[in-house]
């Protein structure tokens, strides 16, 4: 072998280590002023904020519970009830950070299912048409006392997904009781407040007050761990920050794709509009239905613009514009016509879904809204991350 | 040498140590696109949901037809007549109010635990000898074809069944045992008179019901490229072929769903479970079950049939389409070195790991390319897996061969991480353990690795 030639031989093979050495560390996009890092501090900041809400608006609602429960009159039936639908106003915002593997129904111990469980059979908590004695309530015998363990166990014992036994439904069942009314009567359930006076109507009453009592007193022990998650220095706050940041952005962009497309426009909205069927809405004794629709979309726009209240940062919006301005326009586009789209069906909802007029304005909000999955999904491969909206 | 030389070498030997920093062997690399089991359906939630969301690449009616399916699959049946019409008509006679209630997050059941409990995913199917005109199995005299353990308020329910466990010890050519446990099941408080004497009695556990529509969607041909029925190969596996009723054309196909194959479709299972389990008729099984001495027809249906061909369709969409979870640390080298134990024990000679699907009524599911990790044949898995109950042209010991995508969510899903066709296996480890017959093989094989090596096959399975 003469000089030269192994010379040479060295030259090519250190250029063929050097080829493979860095073969996959060259850029693929240009430098970005939109840190990912500062995306996901202001998206923990948000979560944060939301559930702080929610936790306030839950006491709020427990505060006016407990005082119907003490003093069962009309009028502190009708404070429950509003403060219940205020209650729903912060909480149907948090959704948006479910589906995104985190604390809220990262698995079958996380507490959403104990917060927000639904579809329910109502009969499982109380009295219902045609069943006066059904429910826990009514069944002194299997559930001798109603305490926060014995409802949080019974709350879908093995495999039973619709025996609900507490959260914002069951609470909202033992407000309003069944929407036993015509759609277009536009009105929701009925049960009067009656039903929790002794010597009133249907019987166990100091059951009910006190069914009524703990689920109030669980939903705010339940809020509260998503705050001990969430706040500075909680958990899942300090694991998200130090994660790797494409895996929390696939994370979140999942979790509005997956709210959008699937929970919202499928399981909410489409299913109750092809059954046409009450039972298969969201809030049905309440007839709150379309608020949560609304809110479900407000909680993705906060994720998705980075702004909730007065807080407002660098954002999913902001990185993906940066990234391809021609498809973030597109997205935000998508985005504001889901909105108005949505706005525009009728309320409430059981009516939106019955009547003929209507019914083609809930299908164009059920599309729009998977589009806006689909976009959101186009979006996490600008980023370059594989993302299902499911 | 000369010096400069010297300097190359030197950059050389530093740059070999950047490179391949401690790995001193070569190491082992995915296949390309392996962690996507599903092929395109593959959803890459990972969550408790895993099982339960669509068919990533599902579009137009389809994707939200599955939503009303899933509502049909998830919520309970109620007793007619009710307020909701499109869900009343359970039982007289059943196994549970929902699809869900056995394929919990649309997965998979397991055993009772307790004397009495319910709704826990197992149901004992009956028979006696000899078969019925279309090739099927004889019922019970009384009882049917299936012990349903509940029932509406106004029927006596037919029986309940206890389940009892004896230890088995297993020792591994190291040295170390595994304990595992026998079931024997007893048919208690029969209500309409003593079951047949010579009752045959196959405890069937509810499986996780993601990528069915994928494995519907092979080409017959595919599979019965696998057959091997006189084991010519000499690799003492055979795979055999089911062929079964199909109520809707009313002939004979190749079987590919259920435990023993034994059904032709997804819309025959799913017609098949609603009959059986939920005693909710349909246009495929227009007759309710009840026990002999009670007369159907006291009862209240829901319908003529109770579910309509609409929604039964739309449950059958729901049943094809649920995506396949994605594989989590596929490429750790502990898995791959799993991974190639699993194929040199030759586990892989009944579950197959890639397989294509063609055409299919729903477009997402054609010209997949996607790893199950079965080849939906029969097997004669020995005498102490047996059910000795046939069904159709499936003997007392043979099982079909189950897919194996998705095992490593079942704890995550269900709570549990119990396997095999009635639940005996209490993790992965004890489901390989009760291989025999045509694995008996690989199963010596796997017991004579090292325990280093068997924990890689079983790290390799749970990131399927």
């Amino acid at each position: 072998m003469n000089f030269k030639f192994t010379n040479l031989f060295y030259l090519l093979t250190l250029v063929l280590f050097i080829a493979s050495c860095s073969s996959d560390d060259s850029p693929k996009t240009p430098e970005v002023t939109i840190e990912k890092s500062d995306v996901i501090e202001n998206y923990a900041t948000i979560v944060f904020a939301s559930y702080q809400e929610a936790l306030a608006d839950a006491e709020d609602l427990e505060v006016a519970i407990n005082a119907f429960t003490t003093t069962p009159t009309d009028a502190n039936f009708t404070a429950a009830k509003d403060a219940w639908l205020v209650s729903r106003e912060s909480y149907g915002q948090t959704e948006a950070f479910r589906f995104a593997n985190g604390p809220i129904d990262i698995d079958d111990d996380a507490p959403e299912g104990l917060i927000n469980s639904w579809p329910l059979d109502e009969n499982y908590i109380d009295y219902v048409e045609g069943n006066e004695d059904s429910g826990l309530i009514n069944d002194a015998t299997t559930f001798p006392t109603i305490t926060k363990v014995t409802l949080v166990e019974g709350n879908q014992p093995g495999t039973e997904e619709a025996s609900v036994s507490i959260g914002y439904h069951a609470i909202e069942f033992l407000l309003w009781g069944q929407d036993t009314t015509d759609p277009s009567e536009i009105l929701a359930g009925q049960r009067p407040y009656t039903d929790f006076v002794d010597g009133g109507t249907a019987s166990n009453q100091d059951r009910r007050r006190e069914y009524l009592d703990v689920c109030a007193d669980l939903l705010t022990d339940h809020l509260q761990l998503m705050i001990d998650e969430w706040e500075i220095g909680g958990a899942y706050r300090t694991t998200i920050l130090a994660e790797d940041e494409n895996t929390v952005l696939v994370n979140i962009i999942t979790a509005i794709a997956t709210l959008s497309k699937s929970e919202l426009a499928g399981e909410r909205m489409f299913v109750a509009y092809d059954n046409q069927d009450q039972e298969d809405e969201h809030s049905c004794f309440s007839d709150n239905t379309h608020r949560d629709i609304r809110l479900n979309l407000a909680g993705i726009a906060n994720v998705y613009r980075g702004s909730y209240g007065t807080i407002s940062g660098d954002s999913l919006e902001d990185l993906i514009i940066e990234i391809d301005a021609a498809l973030g326009a597109e997205v935000s586009a998508q985005l504001a016509v889901a909105e108005a789209a949505v706005d525009a069906t009728a309320t409430p909802f059981d009516f939106a879904i019955t009547d003929t007029a209507e019914r083609v304005k809930v299908l164009a909000a059920v599309n729009a809204l998977q589009d806006l999955g689909d976009k959101f999904v186009e979006g996490g491969a600008a980023l370059g991350l594989s993302i299902t909206a499911e | 040498m000369n010096k400069q030389n010297y300097v190359l070498v030197f950059i050389l030997v530093t740059l070999l140590l950047n490179c391949q920093n401690d790995d001193d062997y070569v190491p082992l690399t995915a296949e390309l696109n392996e962690q996507f089991s599903g092929g395109e359906t593959t959803t890459f939630n990972v969550s408790s949901d895993a099982f339960s969301l669509q068919a990533a690449n599902l579009e137009g009616d389809n994707a939200l037809f599955f939503f009303t399916g899933n509502s049909l699959f998830n919520q309970n049946w109620v007793t007619a007549p009710a307020s909701t019409t499109a869900r009343d008509g359970l039982g007289p006679f059943f196994n549970a109010r929902a699809c869900s209630t056995c394929h919990f997050n649309d997965g998979r059941g397991r055993a009772p635990e307790i004397d009495g409990e319910i709704n826990h995913g197992l149901l004992l199917r009956l028979s006696v000898a000899g078969t019925t005109a279309d090739g099927g199995n004889n019922p019970d005299p009384i009882y049917g074809g299936q012990l349903q353990d509940q029932s509406v308020l106004d029927a006596v329910t037919e029986a309940g069944f206890s389940v009892t466990y004896t230890d088995v010890a297993v020792n591994y050519a190291d040295g170390t045992s595994v304990t595992l446990r026998d079931p024997t099941y007893t048919i208690n408080n029969l209500s309409y008179g003593d079951i047949d004497a010579n009752v045959e009695v196959s405890p069937r556990v509810a499986q996780q019901i993601i990528g069915l529509g994928l494995l519907e969607a092979v080409p017959e041909a595919t599979l019965l490229s696998y057959v091997d029925e006189n084991d010519n190969d000499n690799d003492g596996i055979s795979g055999k072929p089911n062929y079964v009723w199909d109520v809707e054309s009313q002939s004979k196909k190749l079987g590919r769903f259920g435990w023993k194959a034994n059904q032709p479709s997804i819309k025959q299972q799913v017609a098949g479970a609603f009959s059986g389990d939920l005693g909710i008729t349909s246009s495929l099984f227009p007759d309710e079950n009840c026990p002999t001495g009670v007369d159907c027809d006291d009862f209240i249906n829901g319908g003529t049939p109770e579910i309509t061909d609409e929604n039964l369709n739309k449950v059958a969409l729901y049943s094809s389409t649920l995506a396949v979870p994605v594989r989590r640390n596929y490429d750790d080298q502990n898995v791959l070195e799993g991974k190639a134990l699993f194929n040199s024990i030759n586990c892989t000679g009944c579950h197959i790991a890639k397989m294509e699907s063609g055409s299919h009524e729903i477009p997402a599911l054609e010209n997949q390319t996607f790893r199950p990790y079965t080849d939906l044949l029969l097997h004669d898995m020995g005498n102490d897996l047996a059910d000795n109950r046939p069904d159709f042209d499936a003997t007392g010991n043979e099982w079909r061969t189950p897919p194996l995508w998705g095992i490593g969510l079942i704890e995550t899903v269900n709570g549990h991480t119990n396997l095999l066709h009635d639940g005996r296996a209490r993790n992965i480890e004890e489901a390989i353990l009760w291989h025999g017959g045509e694995a008996e093989t690989s199963k010596v094989a796997f017991m004579n690795l090292s325990s280093e090596k068997r924990e890689q096959v079983i790290d390799f399975l749970n990131t399927l």
